[in-house]
């Protein structure tokens, strides 16, 4: 591990101001990918900023109807919430359907949409990525390349791996928003929907926030009501990452929306997909998944996916 | 040296009151309470002990040209860097090793050590290892099993085995199968890494490490070193875990003794988790052809296996056939191991080695003959059961019990219900499935000796180097001592995993228990002499032992009394004769699964497991319960998630952790139950005990897999069963 600047803030002013002043700072809040990352020598910050003791661990009710989130609420005490629980079904079952009791214990709301990839290659530093080293190529795009866990839309030449977490899932459907604070004061509420970006020629770049930029909270609007139902498909039962989840919201009248994950780089939605719902998984998925360029180990995921939406379907109605 | 040269007679063993019994294990409370000490938790044994941090290649084959360790050097901590061009090439360490440790330029798989880097903590070790800089010249390889495969699944001039004319036989036979089956690479993914403290004083090397096979790692060190086995020392009193992959020394307990010895102080070394899988060892991947012919009341008269492995050149790959050659009956015969020389890094050894993978899949093929002969797969297969190796009818098994594991499985797990046709029960969206497989896993016994020392305060030292991993010894040997010398369990202690101690057969195989056991209850009887001779008493055959006493026509004294006069001590080891090879000694059992399937997802569910094991006496059956429910789950594993996968481009397991490679969770298993047949094997042991370790893995995969096929009617003959295999013929 790189030797780093250890700095605790106290609330998110100082947060952002020291990350201002400090090139290369990384928040840190839960540690439970960040640390890993850091000992397997795959990031290397040269400061860390604390941001567990911002005091921004509440879920408060919005003048909107919704909840604002803290970005330090835990996994656990979110997933746990009873307005959560009976206003936002959908976003406790994909909290659930991720990582283990002791890993949501630790993380936090931010730091979950923050997470790294899981693509084998990014993880061995030997290997070129360009998620982890720009410029350096991309492993698993070569021949011979284990690809069954990779990502089949939204990926690009440089890049072929999705994003692992559940709960963002959840909150694309839920149509969140991510609120942040930067070193000069301004403040931006990025709808989900933008927040995670394709990676295209830059896959280094996971997200839209800017250096230095705080997540601060996140923003659910009112509750929308429906069946809201989560579904993730994995080789074991539990403890590990998806080959495809699929997040629904079915309302009584047969609308709703879709929202993927295991599938892309960052949580998969399209409208026109969610408008074809009445018409069936297969209508949706057709639009969901077109354009889709699934790699030889993983055009399953394809299948997978409508077929994972049938299910919930079924169970919906 | 008791020699046990004929088949064991009626004994004291068969009254046994402690052996046999269901004792809890007696180092339990050390584990749970983190007492038990692991190679590297070693932190008090010695003073200035420096941690050592390995670099690992980063080609699959090729030459290192340069290596540039000054800025690592440089780096806060750092006490020095050994690299394998300085070393120079090594002799293999041991027999049993395929792929060199450490030492010279040249690179024959991916993460092999080429340097340590050695500092006062281990975050600064691996900062600076990461420093290390390294020039290759890379060379291309072999890395695709399945490029040999068309060639070889045709070629039969050099088998393992032929009887008969299995080429006519088959094609005259009225019902006949002839698939492919594969299996992939597994990686061990025990829960405690390779690791290990090296000590150098005066000449001598001591190591704690985690290793199944003390005197091996002992002879391993030696001849790498130099030194005389008297120079070394190995300690390894717990091991989190082996499979297989410590059963030799691997690069940590080298580098680890190379640094100790250059930098001059002691250095422990503990195998990254990422190293883990290209580092160390695998369970290769096999390709493998079946063909079964049979007449129409479901005899079976031809009988082939071929199959194909990959190893490193010089290895010895995975044997999937051999299992084959003895488990059914069959006239005609032939079986084929083919070795493809792949520069993948070394497969060697896992749990149950060979019939794990070949009983994947022959277990399989036998559920399909099953079915195209419109039998029960039960009495298909005890239609086929034997008696006598079908090599050689003058070959006698020495107790085998297949039919009655079948018959008594059949009855516990009520399989007169199952589905007849596959797809054809349902619970809800859940299609369910029955499935049935045999095991078949040799019972072999290796050379142990024990030192029994009775202590004047009355309790009883049991000294072996033998190794607990994580099976039960401590606990079997404390029983079997107390068996013989007629004391309570509690008043034993049991001393293992140094190689001072007493040679002992060590873990693997599924011989250790066994072996073991048979070399304690040679020093039992041992010491009982000595005791009759403190006594006065010339045979110590008319002393009865019990409850602490030992009994003669003089009346009763108590054992802590006679020891009080002074510590006895007895000596001796057990050696199986040649008596055994003229039979075959080996274990049995059946498996039987049911499970659903998510007719939209895929998804598989196991609902109950059943295994029923004959495996001669079961000596605890606490322990050999455990033994056997983690088999079964090692094969819940095999079946359904695990499989490392290969880059082929650039030949190495991509899986990095056990994230990437997926063992089972508590929610991927069902209710288990495990049923002993009441056993006993003359020829195995004096004990009449054969082991249970491997044989709970044997066969559980195959039966998950049939209850894939009974559930959906989908064959899928390629492991894992992952539902890309299946999905797409499953209910739309």
């Amino acid at each position: 591990m790189k030797p780093f600047s250890y700095h605790r803030a106290s609330d998110a002013a100082q947060a952002v101001a020291r990350a201002a002043e400090l090139p290369g700072a990384r928040f840190i809040a839960g540690g439970t990918n960040l640390l890993d990352l850091m000992k397997l020598g795959i990031e290397a910050p040269a400061h860390l900023i604390d941001v567990n003791g911002l005091g921004l661990d509440q879920i408060t009710e919005t003048p909107a109807g919704g909840l604002r989130i803290g970005t330090l609420v835990s996994n656990t005490a979110l997933s746990a919430d009873d307005r959560v629980r009976r206003d936002y079904p959908l976003l406790t079952r994909a909290i659930a359907a991720g990582a283990s009791g002791q890993l949501r214990n630790k993380a936090t709301t931010g730091g979950n949409l923050l997470q790294r990839t899981r693509c084998p290659y990014f993880y061995d530093t030997a290997m070129p990525c360009n998620k982890r080293l720009p410029g350096s190529g991309c492993a698993a795009s070569t021949p011979g390349a284990v690809t069954r866990p990779l990502g089949v839309i939204g990926t690009s030449q440089a890049c072929l791996a999705t994003h692992p977490s559940d709960m963002a899932v959840a909150l694309r459907a839920l149509d969140a928003e991510v609120g942040t604070l930067s070193a000069d004061g301004a403040r931006r509420e990025i709808p989900l929907e933008s927040f995670h970006r394709l990676p295209g020629a830059m896959p280094e770049h996971d997200t839209v926030l800017r250096p230095g930029e705080l997540i601060t909270h996140v923003t659910l609007p009112a509750p929308v009501g429906g069946r809201q139902l989560y579904h993730k498909v994995r080789d074991r039962a539990s403890y590990a990452f998806a080959l495809v989840s699929v997040a629904l919201i079915l309302q009584p009248d047969g609308t709703g929306r879709v929202a993927l994950g295991g599938v892309a780089p960052k949580p998969w939605r399209r409208p026109e997909a969610d408008a074809a719902l009445p018409r069936g998984a297969g209508a949706v998925m057709e639009r969901l998944l077109e354009g889709a360029r699934p790699l030889s180990g993983n055009a399953f995921k394809i299948p997978l996916a409508t077929r994972t939406l049938a299910a919930l379907l079924k169970e919906a109605a | 040296m008791m020699d046990f040269d004929q088949p064991a007679g009626d004994s004291r063993i068969d009254l046994s009151r402690i052996l046999g019994q269901p004792a809890t294990r007696i180092d339990g409370p050390l584990k749970v309470s983190g007492a038990a000490r692991y190679a590297y938790e070693q932190h008090d044994v010695l003073e200035g002990q420096k941690v050592g941090y390995p670099v690992l290649a980063t080609i699959a084959r090729g030459r290192i040209t340069a290596m540039r360790t000054t800025a690592a050097a440089a780096m806060p901590g750092v006490i020095g860097i050994v690299t394998a061009p300085e070393v120079g090439k090594m002799p293999k360490p041991f027999a049993f090793n395929v792929a060199p440790l450490f030492g010279g330029d040249e690179v024959v798989h991916y993460h092999q050590a080429i340097a340590v880097v050695v500092a006062d903590s281990f975050e600064e070790a691996r900062a600076a290892a990461a420093r290390v800089e390294v020039d290759y010249a890379g060379e291309t390889g072999g890395f695709d099993l399945h490029g040999l495969w068309p060639e070889r699944r045709e070629d039969a001039r050099d088998p393992v085995a032929r009887v008969g004319d299995f080429e006519a036989a088959f094609a005259a036979a009225p019902v006949r199968l002839d698939h492919d089956y594969s299996t992939p690479a597994h990686s061990h993914a025990m829960m405690e890494p390779h690791a290990t403290l090296a000590h150098w004083q005066d000449g001598r090397l001591t190591v704690w490490t985690s290793n199944q096979m003390v005197e091996w790692a002992r002879t391993g060190l030696a001849s790498t070193f130099g030194l005389s086995e008297d120079q070394v020392r190995v300690i390894s009193p717990y091991v989190g875990g082996g499979f297989g992959t410590k059963l030799v020394l691997r690069a940590d307990a080298i580098l680890a003794a190379q640094a100790a010895r250059r930098l001059g102080c002691p250095v422990k070394v503990a195998l990254p988790r990422p190293a883990v899988m290209n580092n160390t060892s695998h369970r290769a991947a096999t390709l493998q052809r079946i063909r079964i012919g049979a007449e129409a009341d479901g005899r079976i008269t031809a009988i082939a296996h071929t199959a194909l492995s990959n190893t490193l050149p010089g290895g010895r790959g995975e044997n999937a056939v051999d299992q084959s050659r003895w488990f059914y009956a069959g006239a005609h015969r032939l079986f084929v191991h083919h070795l493809g020389e792949m520069h993948l890094p070394e497969s060697n050894a896992m749990r149950a080695p060979g019939e794990a993978p070949g009983l994947m899949a022959l277990e399989i093929a036998m559920d399909e003959m099953a079915e195209k002969l419109r039998m029960d797969p039960v009495a298909f297969r005890i239609r086929n059961d034997t008696q006598v190796s079908p090599e050689d009818p003058d070959k006698p098994f020495s107790d085998r019990h297949f039919s009655e594991c079948l018959t008594r499985g059949a009855e516990a797990f009520g399989w007169s219900d199952r589905p007849l046709r596959p797809g054809s029960r349902r619970d809800g969206d859940w299609m369910l499935g029955w499935g049935v497989a045999g095991a078949y896993r040799g019972g072999p016994a290796m050379t142990s000796g024990a030192r029994l020392r009775l202590q004047p305060s009355g309790r009883l030292l049991v000294e072996t180097s033998m190794t607990d991993i994580g099976t039960g010894s401590y606990t079997i040997l404390a029983q079997t001592a107390a068996e013989v010398l007629g004391l309570p369990l509690e008043a034993v202690e049991v001393r293992l995993g140094d190689s001072d101690l007493p040679a002992s057969a060590g873990s693997g195989g599924q011989w250790g228990a066994a072996s073991a056991t048979a070399g304690v209850y040679a020093a039992g009887l041992a010491l009982r002499t000595e005791i009759a001779r403190r006594l006065g008493v010339n045979d110590a055959d008319t002393l009865v032992f019990e409850a602490g006493t030992v009994r003669g026509s003089d009346g009763a004294r108590s054992l802590a009394d006679l020891a009080a006069e002074g510590e006895i001590v007895a000596e001796d080891a057990i050696r199986f004769g040649d008596f055994r090879k003229r039979q075959i000694v080996a274990t049995f059992g059946a498996h039987f699964v049911e499970l659903g399937v998510h007719a939209l997802t895929g998804e598989i569910r196991l609902r109950r497991m059943l295994a029923v094991c004959d495996a001669g006496r079961i000596l605890n059956p606490v322990t050999a319960r455990s033994q056997v429910i983690g088999g079964m789950v090692m094969g819940v594993g095999a079946a359904l998630m695990e499989e490392a996968a290969i880059d082929t481009g650039r030949g190495f397991f991509p899986a990095h952790d056990l994230a990437g490679y997926e063992v089972p969770v508590h929610a991927d298993i069902p209710v288990q139950e495990v049923i002993f047949l009441d056993t006993a094997d003359a020829s195995a042991t004096p004990l009449k005990a054969k082991g249970v370790g491997e044989l709970g893995l044997c066969g559980v995969a195959a039966a998950i897999a049939n209850a894939l096929y009974n559930a959906t009617g989908v064959r899928v003959r390629d492991y894992p069963l992952t539902l890309e295999h299946y999905l797409d013929e499953l209910p739309a």
